[in-house]
């Protein structure tokens, strides 16, 4: 079981809570009160264990990147491989968790925003799956910039809403889904994508994500006899890096480090750093620190990455920052395209540009390390649905 | 200068409650429209302040806030719209926002705010129940109302939610967000039965009411909500919005007169 930091429920601190209008209240307790039951249920256990294996392809290597570490000249750097999950990310993970508790809800119908489209091309897939219907809502920023997702959510047969509202990106999704499932609440489950939003959603996308850092532990344990001394991961709304860290937060020695996007910098208005230049704030049904402005208007933001580019960070986040147990760090669009290229001519590795922003500050950290020291970084999803976007950003014309 | 109080306008039902969006489209014609509101009969008006992500609103308020925001609305600036709306005007005042521009601006220090300006009460579609108390200690401190919102979904949590109901409770009449509808459910009337056995105080039906026909179906409860009739009016000729709001109200008012309230 993972490390818990929820004090009263729903809270981490003073982060968390469940700040969504009433007409959506009964329905989020509902998820609480179903979640409650079968967390620790043996056959819902038994049947998600079952599908993570025989279907998402688990448990997730832990390798050794020899080349990488070498080129460097530091610490060893292992990849805990996400990418190699089924859909190729570790949204899966949690996706099946939440759609199996949605099936023993009773509940026909998915919905979920996403931005990169990992999330939604997971939905979809989990809706092939159990026979039910699965609608995306996605900016239609994202859209332009993830086509190939919105290609594979189509042909699994879920039906993709471009959400033209506001910025056009992820924030602007996770309202519009919030929006349907006011409208439409008897026979719809929010499979809410990353660990954000109203209680119990951080909580249980944690749960469900904590199979990555479960599982690493082991594999540290029994590959290399001791623990990692660093685990990185990207952040976006925070559900790769809760679910690398749960298991290890107990473990004081274990250094946690979470990467945000910087976007173009963090001196800029043109990035999504939320801990590093956010403010405390209510948003998204979670008391958290937002990019905002002094009046409490959420600020729009920036990442050349559609999955980091948000404007808050899960409450757990806000918290582990707060009490220093982890570190949140900016890595910009430039430094985090100079990893994805570096870990592709290294490694043999397309990762997600999401995924790079994490590896990018471990091409930073490594060589200020000693070669018996390990880093794990979380390499959350698989970059092919970047090739397109990485090339126009190098100025390369491919026919897409 | 001595306001009116929503307990005494309201008490004989057949209300009325306006709402329009502070700055849309600019700051002056925005008080004009508010007063215009109260002096055709209105026995209520709420003010939305702009938020970037209005999640409970349907499109029509969301462009609202949008031509707020374009006008510069700056939470401090509404207050000063309701500082010279209060020079005109003794119609009883509700805010309706969202929570963050209000954490941020400081509960204690927005409803003292609230207190200076005499704004009686406080619309925050997303802090329910489950997260009020802080806000509630302090709105009692300050005398001010925060509106109970219950809806179709409410049910069994109707009791503890009009336990804290000051003011008006609001009665959300449909699902989804606002917006004007053609179609609305009978469903509120059972709600605010429901209400009624728990508390006196008034119930307000909103979320679709646009047309003074749909008025009289609702004599059952105190009063009716229009937000998204008023801001289309707004969008579509701020110049000559003023009058078209004093006559839609006037019209919303005397639509009460084809019914006798049966409540
Ligand atoms: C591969 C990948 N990594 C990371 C993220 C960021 O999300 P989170 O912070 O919830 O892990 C995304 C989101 O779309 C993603 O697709």
């Amino acid at each position: 079981m993972a490390t818990t930091t929820t004090q009263k429920a729903g809270y981490y601190g003073q982060y968390g809570g469940q700040f969504v209008p009433e007409l959506l209240m009964p329905a989020v307790n509902a998820v609480a009160e179903a979640f409650a039951t079968y967390r620790d249920d043996p056959d819902f256990k038994a049947e998600l264990q079952a599908l993570l294996v025989d279907y998402a392809n688990r448990p997730s290597l832990l390798y050794h990147a020899k080349n990488m570490s070498a080129e460097l000249g530091g610490a060893q750097i292992y990849l805990k491989r996400e990418d190699l999950n089924h859909t190729g990310a570790h949204k899966i993970n949690n996706v099946l968790g939440q759609a199996l508790l949605a099936k023993k809800m009773g509940k026909q119908r998915l919905i979920a925003e996403t931005g990169a489209g990992q999330h939604g091309v997971a939905t979809a897939t989990a809706a092939a799956l159990f026979g039910m219907s699965a609608e995306i809502f996605m900016g239609q920023e994202d859209i332009d910039r993830q086509a190939l997702n919105v290609y594979r959510m189509t042909l699994l047969g879920a039906k993709v809403h471009a959400v033209q509202t506001g910025t056009q990106v992820l924030k602007d999704a996770v309202n519009a889904t919030f929006q349907d499932w006011t409208k439409r609440i008897d026979d719809t489950f929010y499979v809410l994508g990353s660990a954000v939003g109203p209680h119990p959603f951080p909580e249980m996308v944690k749960y469900f994500q904590s199979v990555i850092s479960e599982e690493a532990r082991a594999q540290f344990l029994q590959q290399t006899k001791r623990l990692p001394d660093v685990v990185i991961a990207a952040v976006g709304g925070g559900s790769n890096a809760i679910g690398a860290f749960s298991h290890f937060i107990a473990d004081e020695a274990v250094t946690l480090i979470g990467v945000e996007a910087a976007g173009k910098g963090i001196q800029t208005t043109q990035t999504a750093a939320t801990l590093t230049n956010g403010s405390d704030g209510i948003f998204h049904g979670m008391k958290s620190k937002f990019l905002q402005s002094a009046d409490g208007q959420i600020d729009p933001v920036y990442s050349i990455s559609a999955g980091l580019d948000y404007p808050g960070i899960g409450p757990e986040h806000a918290y582990l920052s707060e009490i220093k147990r982890a570190k949140y760090v900016p890595i910009t669009d430039d430094e985090a395209v100079a990893a994805f290229e570096f870990i592709a001519k290294t490694e043999g590795i397309i990762a997600a540009i999401e995924s790079s922003h994490a590896v990018a500050y471990a091409m930073k950290l490594a060589p200020t390390m000693r070669p018996e020291q390990q880093i794990m970084v979380n390499l959350s999803g698989r970059g092919d649905k970047d090739v397109a976007a990485i090339a126009r950003y190098s100025g390369v014309t491919i026919h897409e | 200068m001595a306001v009116k109080k929503i307990a005494d306008v309201l008490k004989n039902g057949q209300g009325f409650i306006g709402f329009t969006v502070a700055g849309d489209p600019n700051f002056d014609q925005s008080a004009d429209y508010i007063v215009a509101m109260a002096e055709a009969g209105a026995d209520v008006v709420e003010i939305g302040i702009a938020f970037s992500d209005p999640a409970a609103d349907g499109p029509t308020i969301m462009a609202a806030d949008i031509r707020a925001a374009a006008a510069g609305s700056t939470t401090e600036k509404v207050f000063a719209l309701i500082a010279a709306v209060r020079e005109r005007t003794d119609v009883p005042l509700v805010i309706l926002t969202y929570v963050n521009p209000v954490f941020k601006y400081g509960y204690e220090k927005f409803l003292s705010k609230m207190a200076a300006l005499s704004v009686e009460g406080i619309i925050l579609p997303d802090m329910p129940l489950e997260e009020q108390a802080s806000f509630l200690e302090l709105a009692n401190q300050y005398d001010r109302s925060l509106i109970q919102l219950v809806t179709l979904q409410s049910k069994a949590r109707i009791p503890d939610i009009v336990a804290q109901a000051r003011g008006f409770v609001y009665i959300v009449s449909s699902l989804g967000t606002t917006g004007t509808r053609a179609e609305l459910t009978t469903a509120s009337r059972e709600l605010v039965a429901a209400v009624r056995e728990y508390t006196d105080v008034p119930t307000a039906i909103g979320f679709g009411i646009s047309r003074p026909d749909q008025v009289p179906q609702f004599a059952y409860a105190d009063a009716v909500i229009a937000g998204s009739a008023i801001v289309d009016l707004i969008a579509a000729d701020p110049n000559g919005a003023t009058g078209a709001i004093k006559t839609f109200v006037q019209d919303m008012k005397a639509a009460w007169q084809n019914t006798s309230n049966n409540a």
